[in-house]
């Protein structure tokens, strides 16, 4: 690799030729402020908190987007320097909607760190900041008084996700972040993913905030609250309390959960099960029947608005069965009130989700059974940790307990779902042991497994070859259809998550403060699933004992008419 | 002075679409004569004139063309495009051009496409200027019936066609990346840079751009000699140089004079002076965000060298005089404003910056500003000036700097809660 040598506040530093002088400066162990910059996802170069002096260059360079150079040498905190990076975060700040004790974002948010390293005490201007709208309308809440106009949010929207329901429009005082023909987000094709809302340095993007009324369910007298968590929670809840990236905190957060007072606590990983029992069924059916294939995965309702505003003409590919939140949901409606002698309609079923999609899955207007919602309030793994927070739970000094029983027995397999790929390899491992009618012992799928953003394999199943693909992040889900489109693939089965990574890495997911450790993150969450699912008991849906109940008891088997009734869904186009 | 006419020759003269009374009249001489030459030689006739871009930045056009010519031929310019924006306001010099020798300009593309072997060629014209896209228009379809555009250019073999394109209306889409991402469709904000025009423009391929009145300029310079041409101006800038004149004199308009000409004679032998008996105060030399300064420098040539020696630049060749009434917190405001409003909303100095002068602005002219006001004023013009992404936020604080340096006395005054020239209102302040 050619080198080049250049100097840093006087460190003499050899870098890679074409890198960046903030990236020559990290090597030199000197840090310089971003906020707009994230790379290779956005780099606009716009905000200038990064600017740097470079001798003999005429102005302030941004550093972030500027290459270093063969023996210049950069000056990153001269009295010029320091002086302009506090009149332009001055300048940000007094277009700011300053009310960080009132804020979702406080002690996690780019802006007031910045704030906090410059020593900013006072504030010399006095208009107030112009852009002010406030998009409640939807899970996804704009609240453009926050917005530093870093562009971020339109980036990720556009290019990663390829929805474009955010641009970054007008001039002057008037530039904003806003959806086309400034329509509140949730009349456009915003699928809700959340992705924006993560790489949102301030608080201008948020979930709903959905807690109070969890909190109101969990004080009605009259309600039985059942809470469902998702697989990919308990290995995200720990970073809100300060724990390592990864660790496993299942035990503790059911702890929390009851100690909230929730009058059951359920596992999702149990109806994830239940989603491979049907799915897998509905798989070899369309198989033998020469039904419309590829079958592909509904479990993300991101995705699914996405394939319903873009791909309609896949709506039929789409597997009819209700994700996993929602088959819960109606689970917890008619099975479990009848076992355990209660009242459907006094029963109140919460989500815990790493998702904020999942708030308008759970609003949909189809997802309900006997007239009653299948799921009545989503909050999301930051929202839990704001309700254990204002409980005054200790969280780190809980002790472990368990999931309830009937609907919260899990299996490796059902807890693999958070990950991009779970899916795929948890359907696999039960449509395997059916064709071969055998309890097989390779169950690991390593070639479905990992971050890359599209994944192929074929996988020989008792002479039966199936052709399967899995996309992550609705962009990559695009081009994959695309192909598909195109005639250029014969798959079978294909898994589509709405999030890059997959739900370890939702929308609603805890906020980075440094934004570039993303990947790292994601990589560290999806092992400690991995690891879960080594050390389960059982590793296959079909081995769940309380699956083979609620089929012996219940549904009588796999796509039968009931199952139809309460688990299966269907599909609109939207444009 | 009035005699050396090379641009405004045919200015009402002629019917401007029309290509039979364009060429009776000498057009197309300078392209039947670049078809003869090798593009290396047309170059070298451009470099030979000293022409500098007249879009403000003062790019010499030869070695922009040198460089976009060295990029081999498969990988070279594929668009000429013409910046016909005009969004500066006191400029209206490209309008005359266009509304009254469309061809003359028409005809400057061409050579450029000859020399690049590009095909297809954009006018970027101002949205205000309906009247004049019909005009170019309708020249351009005359020109090409007439063989001067289209396929197989004067059996050269050279294929080029020219589209008029409306601008969006933005100050910055004057800007060329910004331009060319209007082009495309796109909102009009600046790119990063590199990687530059010439490299990657318009659909991220390579492309030439240039004002309309740099393109005006190249047939004469084809056909008489770049030597002729730089021998009209002063040593370093060749040829005449329209110039517009306006605010408080008695003859606005658009001039044409050889570069050497002073300030003072463009403004009081042309311009017959400043109009109802009143003092010069000031002149805001080339667009809003250009030079303002007072009488003491009028004896400056207009002329790249003297402008730059004095600390002005002549941008876009815009004059606008402003007489003894003005009070210039005021008129600075005013400028300020337009900026506010015009900035993309990109960047942070720019976007902010701007506005919150603007808000300095009104609170000296309401007679509620302090010391610190003017300090700020100046810290911010600084870091405008030295980090905003494109040339408008780099460029904005001119004025303000300027100002402040030759009228001090007078913003003090505002401080202190008085404007000598009673125009602001004053009213916020505390008695
Ligand atoms: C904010 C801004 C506005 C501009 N507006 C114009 C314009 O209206 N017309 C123009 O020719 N050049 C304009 N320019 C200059 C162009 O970017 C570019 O330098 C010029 O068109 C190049 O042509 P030239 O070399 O022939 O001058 C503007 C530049 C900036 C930064
Ligand atoms: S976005 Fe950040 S700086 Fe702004 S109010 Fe919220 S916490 Fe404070
Ligand atoms: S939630 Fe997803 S689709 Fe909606 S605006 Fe944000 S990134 Fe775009
Ligand atoms: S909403 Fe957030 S990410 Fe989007 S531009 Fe504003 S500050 Fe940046
Ligand atoms: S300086 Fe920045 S905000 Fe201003 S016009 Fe240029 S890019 Fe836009
Ligand atoms: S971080 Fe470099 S310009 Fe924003």
């Amino acid at each position: 690799m050619e080198k080049i040598n250049l100097t840093i506040d006087g460190i003499d530093i050899s870098v890679a030729k074409g890198s960046t002088i903030l990236q020559a400066a990290k090597e030199a162990k000197v840090d310089i402020p971003t906020l707009c910059f994230l790379q290779g996802v956005h780099e606009p170069g716009s905000c200038r908190i990064c600017v740097v002096e470079v001798e003999g260059w005429r102005g302030l360079q941004p550093a972030c987007i500027t290459k270093a150079e063969e023996g210049i040498a950069v000056k990153t905190s001269s009295k010029l320097v320091r002086e302009t990076r506090r009149d332009i975060l001055e300048l940000i700040l007094a277009n700011h909607n300053r009310e960080c004790l009132s804020c979702k974002r406080n002690q996690r948010c780019e802006l007031q760190k910045l704030a906090e390293d410059f020593g900013i005490d006072s504030n010399y201007y006095e208009k107030k900041g112009t852009c002010v709208e406030l998009d409640q309308s939807g899970p996804v809440v704009r609240d453009t008084s926050k917005c530093v106009l870093c562009g971020r949010c339109v980036s990720v929207c556009s290019n990663i996700q390829k929805v474009n329901a955010i641009e970054l429009a007008n001039r002057g005082p008037d530039t904003s972040v806003t959806t086309p023909y400034e329509q509140s987000l949730s009349l456009r094709s915003c699928i809700n993913c959340g992705q924006c809302i993560k790489v949102c340095p301030v608080g201008a993007l948020q979930e709903r905030d959905d807690t109070e009324k969890v909190w109101n369910a969990l004080e009605d007298p009259e309600l039985h609250v059942v809470v469902q968590t998702a697989p990919a929670v308990r290995v995200a809840l720990g970073e809100e309390f300060g724990l390592p990236v990864g660790t496993n905190v299942k035990g503790k957060m059911v702890t929390a959960l009851r100690r909230l007072g929730f009058n059951k606590i359920f596992d999702t990983t149990f109806s994830a099960d239940l989603t491979i029992m049907e799915e897998g069924t509905e798989l070899l059916h369309r198989i033998n029947n020469g039904g419309k294939l590829p079958l592909i995965t509904s479990c993300s309702p991101g995705w699914v608005k996405f394939c319903e505003h873009n791909y309609p003409d896949f709506l039929d590919n789409l597997s009819s069965c209700k994700s996993p939140q929602q088959m819960f949901g109606a689970v917890a409606k008619s099975y479990y009130p009848q076992k355990a002698g209660l009242d459907a309609k006094k029963v109140f079923v919460v989500s815990v989700m790493p998702c904020t999609a999942k708030k308008f899955e759970a609003d949909r207007e189809e997802l309900k059974i006997n007239g009653l919602r299948d799921v009545d309030a989503v909050i999301t793994t930051r929202e839990l940790a704001k309700m254990i927070k204002q409980a005054g739970i200790n969280f780190n000094q809980q002790s472990d307990s368990h999931y309830d029983e009937l609907l919260g027995t899990s299996t490796g397999a059902g807890v693999i779902f958070a990950n991009t790929g779970g899916v795929m390899e948890a359907a696999l491992r039960t449509v395997a042991d059916i064709l071969t009618g055998e309890d097989l012992q390779t169950i690991e799928y390593h070639e479905v497994r990992g971050l890359e953003g599209i994944k192929e394999a074929t996988v020989n199943v008792n002479g039966m070859k199936l052709n399967v693909a899995i996309a992550h992040g609705t962009g990559n889900a695009s081009k994959l259809l695309d192909t598909i489109r195109e005639g250029k693939a014969g798959y079978h089965f294909i898994e589509v998550m709405g999030c890059p990574g997959g739900c370890i890495n939702g929308g609603g997911q805890p906020i980075l403060m440094d934004k570039s450790k993303t990947q790292e993150v994601n990589q560290l969450r999806a092992a400690s699933i991995y690891s879960l699912d080594r050390t389960a008991v059982k590793r296959k849906s079909h081995d769940n004992p309380e699956i083979k109940k609620i089929y012996a008891e219940f549904l009588d088997k796999p796509g039968s008419s009931k199952a139809h009734q309460l688990l299966h869904t269907h599909y609109i186009a939207r444009n | 002075m009035e005699n050396t006419k090379i641009l405004s020759s045919r200015f009402g003269k002629i019917k401007p679409d029309y290509v039979e009374e364009f060429v009776a009249a000498g057009g197309y001489e300078g392209l039947k004569k670049a078809i003869t030459m090798k593009p290396e030689e047309i170059i070298q006739e451009i470099k030979n004139a000293y022409l500098f871009g007249r879009g403000g930045a003062a790019y010499p056009t030869g070695v922009k063309w040198e460089q976009a010519y060295a990029i081999p031929l498969e990988k070279g310019p594929k668009y000429m495009i013409c910046n016909a924006d005009e969004g500066e306001p006191g400029t209206f010099k490209d309008r005359h051009i266009m509304a009254e020798d469309p061809l003359m300009l028409i005809e400057g593309m061409t050579i450029g496409a000859f020399i690049f072997g590009a095909k297809e060629g954009y006018i970027y014209c101002r949205g205000e200027y309906s009247g004049i896209q019909k005009i170019l228009r309708s020249a351009i379809k005359n020109a090409t019936e007439a063989g001067f555009l289209g396929e197989n250019i004067l059996g050269t073999g050279l294929n080029f066609n020219i589209k008029v394109v409306s601008g969006a209306g933005a100050y910055v889409c004057g800007e060329n990346t910004a331009l060319v991402e209007s082009i495309e469709g796109k909102t009009g904000r600046p790119r990063r840079k590199p990687p530059y025009i010439k490299n990657a423009g318009l659909n991220m391929l390579p492309t030439v751009l240039n004002n309309v009145e740099t393109y005006a300029c190249i047939p004469w310079i084809v056909k008489e000699g770049g030597e002729k041409f730089l021998s009209l101006g002063t040593e370093f800038s060749g040829g005449t140089k329209l110039m517009c004149l306006s605010g408080n004199v008695v003859q606005r308009g658009v001039y044409e004079v050889p570069f050497g000409t002073t300030l003072r004679d463009l403004i009081y032998d042309l311009g017959g002076g400043i109009a109802d008996g009143k003092k010069l105060k000031f002149v805001h030399l080339g667009g809003s965000s250009g030079a303002c300064f007072p009488e003491e420098l009028l004896d400056t040539k207009i002329c790249y060298n003297d402008l730059r020696k004095n600390g002005l630049s002549l941008g876009s060749g815009a004059v606008l005089v402003v007489d003894d009434s003005h009070c210039v917190v005021d008129y600075l405001k005013t400028v300020m404003e337009f900026f506010e409003d015009e900035s993309c909303g990109k960047c942070t100095p720019c976007r902010e910056g701007n506005r919150r002068m603007v808000e300095i602005l009104e609170k000296l002219t309401s007679g509620r500003g302090a010391k610190e006001d003017l300090e700020r004023l100046q810290s911010l013009a600084r870091t405008m000036r030295n980090t905003s992404f494109c040339g408008l936020g780099q460029s904005a604080p001119v004025p303000v700097t300027t100002l402040l340096k030759h009228f001090a006395d007078e913003f003090e005054a505002h401080v202190q809660g008085r404007c000598p020239s009673g125009k602001c209102s004053m009213s916020g302040v505390r008695r």
